[in-house]
């Protein structure tokens, strides 16, 4: 039989691209080694290390109250949060009883954090999808928050307001009337957000079926946070184990079925609904108490391990201690969502244009320093 | 027919986000969120609870409440406090007591975490609320917070 | 070549009295460029001007308001850091082709400047092919956009140039279809006869319908022949850093810069005298006044920059498939529907 010689002159190679470190898209410090067919992607290999500062190795030097401020630094958008998650393993591990209006002010703390790095979020995603005029909106909304927090804490961004034992002080006196005025205010502007974006045309076709991340892979890979919850994955760390005051109030599971982009998206812009209900459920009702309970100047951790997670704005944030029974811990370890969500990159950009890697990157919503802590 | 509907669909929404913007364009002249900084400097004012950087209050009489317990420096997680202290003997008692000769804060490493005012058993270091710290020079960054001549106001104990 | 107000006149007889007719027509030729060099090159400035202050009320931020009154020389101030700058490039770049991209691209954009009647007297060249002779034009900018990216030495300049490519070649049918739809109607391709035939009134009145979705399909397909938000693939910031233009500098930059700028003007002229009748006046009002033609002419265009301006600053940017999906799925197909919509109408003589 004879073979039709196939004309091979015309053959295309692939190469690779670094994306970042210093690139708009990374949002820090990432460094992505892209292959690229053209403009299909082939393989993405992230880098990381470039802003790692060994927190979990100053931890094993630090007091138990000097640990928390170093979490302010990992995921500096739910720096509360983060803070929470190391206050309560050390209150767990002192089986200290925490009084109630601690938990309901670390809660509606927790969840103003929530919604401003929900907001940042948003801000961020647009402009990466070529919308540049988002990235103000979400920070006009952002700042609000930023002067509650600035208010009560001292500070906008790493607030270092949790102690081992509560609260480093009461919240001011202005705080309920700040938050209460900025939900009114926040309940104009969020439907904005989606006639501006959500609904766009061509942003839907950015998003939909694109970055498509099954529910197998949510559970394999470690996925958490609305990551995983676009996926279906139910793993609201709130809702299956409770901390604070989370187990008093009502709220739903924002839940995505599909997997996209545009799930994840959704499971966000909803997440920002469910954070303003809790807080509506909480602000009016803050119990009268004291703001923290007298621990030892020293902290001594009884000889063991303990295991606490939290949910942050990124997913599931855990924090595990090692104690010798010393001032400092042994070893302590954070499973930050960061880094599981980012090893899904290569599972979920691989075939689609380097748009859609910018695109589903930015759903992930990667913080770095989380990343590389 | 979908077609026509797609690019209807479209269309609609897109002049629907373009409304969103336009309005914004139109209520721009007082719907400004900028601050024009240096020009605000009067108008700026920061929260009293807001960490600017640690200092020492004095009272007129040149004294501040530093017993010099140290415990700020303990508290501290990026040693930013250091205390030289001396052991000198208290007029109104007659013991010997120890007290600071310099109470050295390095701007430079402070995390603003607040840890070392929480610390603090006699209130003697406070948050400020200066933000505008850049310097040209990085030593310029470590301070002495206790003045010059001040001692330690009388009665003050930790 | 027409000759504008009378001090133009003068100076076009002292010239033909001062020298041979041939040096003189050569000479003429270089001032009334050096004249429109001056005038749009600060032209272009205060557009990138008018951009930032537009986008900034769209941002709820305030814009450029510190050099000068109320920021006006912020982008002279720019200029001149630019003009100040060191050219940079890199290593084993195709110096030749990376000096030379700059250029193309300025001076394509420069030259489609000079067929617009901006009012009856004021038009450096009345060419019976006008429209074909911007056409044409506007597609030369794009092989500066090529050689920039090629031969820059960074991967994600050629990206950029190879989607600038993709995107301008696609782009330009849609941009020439509709003009040729407009062209139908008008019966003539020379810009001056174009306003002539809108005397009567403006062609998307005289074309209604099929002229309206014309004048659509140009402003969409106008906007990506300009690379801008949302089409602006070919220097998606999010994706590529800056796209073509990553490597160049100072001056070079500029060019880029300028041109994109002044593109974006030609786009909005060129929709002002084949749509909104350049620099004739809603009904006439201003028809003895012949001076206003300008300010008509630079009003309607100032709207529909502002309206481009407008989709930058709140639309999200397509996919490369995305944008060729859009051009040949979407654009094309209603183009040529809509040519043969208006040959109907004009045949039938339903104008308005």
């Amino acid at each position: 039989m004879e073979t039709i010689a196939v004309n091979n002159s015309f053959k295309s190679e692939e190469y690779f691209i670094n994306m970042g470190p210093q690139h708009p898209a990374t949002h820090g410090v990432l460094r992505l080694l892209l292959t690229v067919d053209g403009e299909i992607i082939k393989k993405v290999e992230p880098d990381l290390g470039y802003i790692h500062r060994s927190i979990e190795k100053m931890c094993e030097r630090d007091s138990y109250q000097q640990i928390v401020h170093l979490t302010d630094r990992m995921d500096y958008l739910s720096s509360h949060i983060n803070n929470e998650a190391v206050c309560l393993t050390v209150e767990h591990a002192l089986q200290l009883e925490i009084p109630d209006r601690v938990k309901v002010i670390r809660t509606i703390i927790g969840e103003l954090t929530r919604i401003a790095s929900h907001t940042l979020w948003w801000g961020v995603m647009g402009m990466d999808v070529g919308a540049l005029t988002t990235y103000f909106y979400g920070f006009r909304d952002r700042e609000l928050i930023n002067d509650i927090f600035e208010e009560t804490c001292g500070a906008r961004l790493t607030m270092n307001y949790n102690i081992p034992g509560g609260l480093m002080f009461d919240i001011h006196p202005n705080f309920v009337r700040r938050t209460k005025d900025f939900i009114a205010h926040f309940k104009t502007k969020l439907p904005e957000y989606d006639t501006l974006l959500t609904e766009n045309i061509i942003f839907q076709k950015r998003m939909k079926g694109v970055g498509i991340l099954s529910k197998e892979d949510a559970i394999s890979y470690g996925a958490s946070g609305p990551v995983g919850r676009g996926s279906g994955y139910s793993c609201d760390v709130r809702k299956y184990h409770p901390y604070s005051a989370l187990d008093k109030v009502a709220f739903n599971e924002a839940l995505g079925y599909e997997g996209d982009s545009f799930a994840r998206y959704q499971v966000r812009i909803q997440e920002i609904w469910e954070s303003i209900s809790i807080i509506e459920q909480l602000i009016d009702n803050i119990p009268e108490g004291n703001h923290q309970v007298a621990t030892n100047a020293v902290i001594k951790l009884p000889k063991g391990e303990f295991y606490q997670k939290v949910e942050t704005a990124r997913g599931e944030l855990g924090v595990y201690i090692i104690s010798t029974g010393t001032k400092n811990p042994y070893r302590l370890k954070f499973r930050s969502p960061g880094f599981s969500n980012l090893s899904l990159l290569n599972r979920i950009a691989v075939g689609g244009k380097i748009g859609d890697l910018v695109a589903t990157m930015a759903t992930l919503d990667l913080v770095i320093p989380d990343i590389d802590r | 027919m979908s077609y026509f509907s797609d690019i209807y669909g479209g269309i609609k929404t897109l002049l629907t986000g373009m409304s969103v913007t336009g309005k914004y364009f139109l209520t721009s002249r007082k719907g400004a969120i900028t601050q024009q900084y240096p020009d605000n400097r009067e108008s700026l004012k920061m929260f009293e609870r807001f960490r600017g950087e640690v200092v020492m209050p004095h009272d007129e009489n040149n004294e501040h409440q530093c017993t010099g317990c140290q415990k700020c420096e303990i508290a501290c997680p990026n040693g930013s406090i250091e205390i030289i202290w001396d052991r000198g003997i208290d007029e109104a008692t007659g013991k010997k007591k120890k007290k600071i000769d310099k109470h050295i804060y390095h701007l430079g490493m402070c995390t603003m975490c607040g840890l070392c005012i929480e610390a603090c058993p006699t209130d003697a270091i406070v948050w400020a609320q200066n933000f505008e710290n850049s310097v040209y020079d990085r030593t310029k960054l470590t301070k002495v917070l206790n003045q010059p001549g001040s001692k330690v106001k009388a009665g003050i104990e930790d | 070549m027409t000759r504008f107000f009378s001090i133009t006149k003068n100076i076009h007889e002292w010239l033909f009295d001062l020298m041979p007719e041939g040096l003189a027509r050569v000479v003429e030729m270089i001032l009334i460029a050096v004249v429109y060099l001056l005038i749009f090159s600060v032209a272009g400035l205060y557009l990138v001007l008018l951009e930032r202050r537009v986008a900034a009320w769209f941002q709820l931020r305030i814009g450029p308001n510190r050099v000068g009154f109320q920021g006006l020389l912020q982008t002279m101030a720019d200029a001149l850091k630019l003009v100040s700058k060191e050219l940079t490039g890199t290593e084993r770049a195709d110096k030749f082709l990376y000096n030379l991209a700059p250029y193309f691209v300025i001076i394509s954009s420069l030259m489609a400047l000079s067929v617009f009647p901006f009012t009856k007297d004021f038009q450096a060249f009345d060419i019976n092919i006008g429209l074909l002779f911007l056409i044409a034009i506007s597609s030369i900018g794009v092989i500066g956009i090529l050689l920039g990216g090629w031969s820059s030495n960074n991967k994600f300049a050629l990206i950029g140039a190879m989607r600038s490519g993709v995107q301008t070649i696609s782009y330009e049918l849609s941009v020439g279809l509709s003009l040729l739809t407009m062209v139908l109607l008008a019966g003539s391709l020379q810009l001056s006869e174009i306003v002539e035939v809108q005397k009567g009134g403006w062609l998307i009145v005289q074309g209604h319908i099929p002229a309206f979705i014309a004048f659509m399909v140009y402003m969409i397909a106008g906007t990506a022949e300009t690379n801008r938000a949302p089409f602006d693939l070919v220097e998606a910031e999010s994706e590529l850093g800056a796209g073509f233009h990553t490597e160049y500098s100072g001056m070079k930059f500029a060019y880029f810069f300028l041109a994109e700028f002044i593109n974006m003007f030609i786009i909005a002229a060129i929709a002002t005298t084949v749509f909104f009748g350049a620099w004739l006046s809603p009904f006439g009002i201003t028809e003895s006044i012949p001076i206003l033609g300008v300010l008509w002419f630079l009003g309607k265009t100032l709207i529909l920059v502002f309206l481009m301006m407008w989709f930058r600053w709140t639309f999200p940017r397509l996919r490369i498939d995305q944008l060729l999906t859009l051009e040949w799925k979407y654009l094309l197909p209603i183009n040529l529907v809509n040519i043969v919509f208006m040959a109907i109408v004009v045949l039938l003589k339903i104008t308005i």
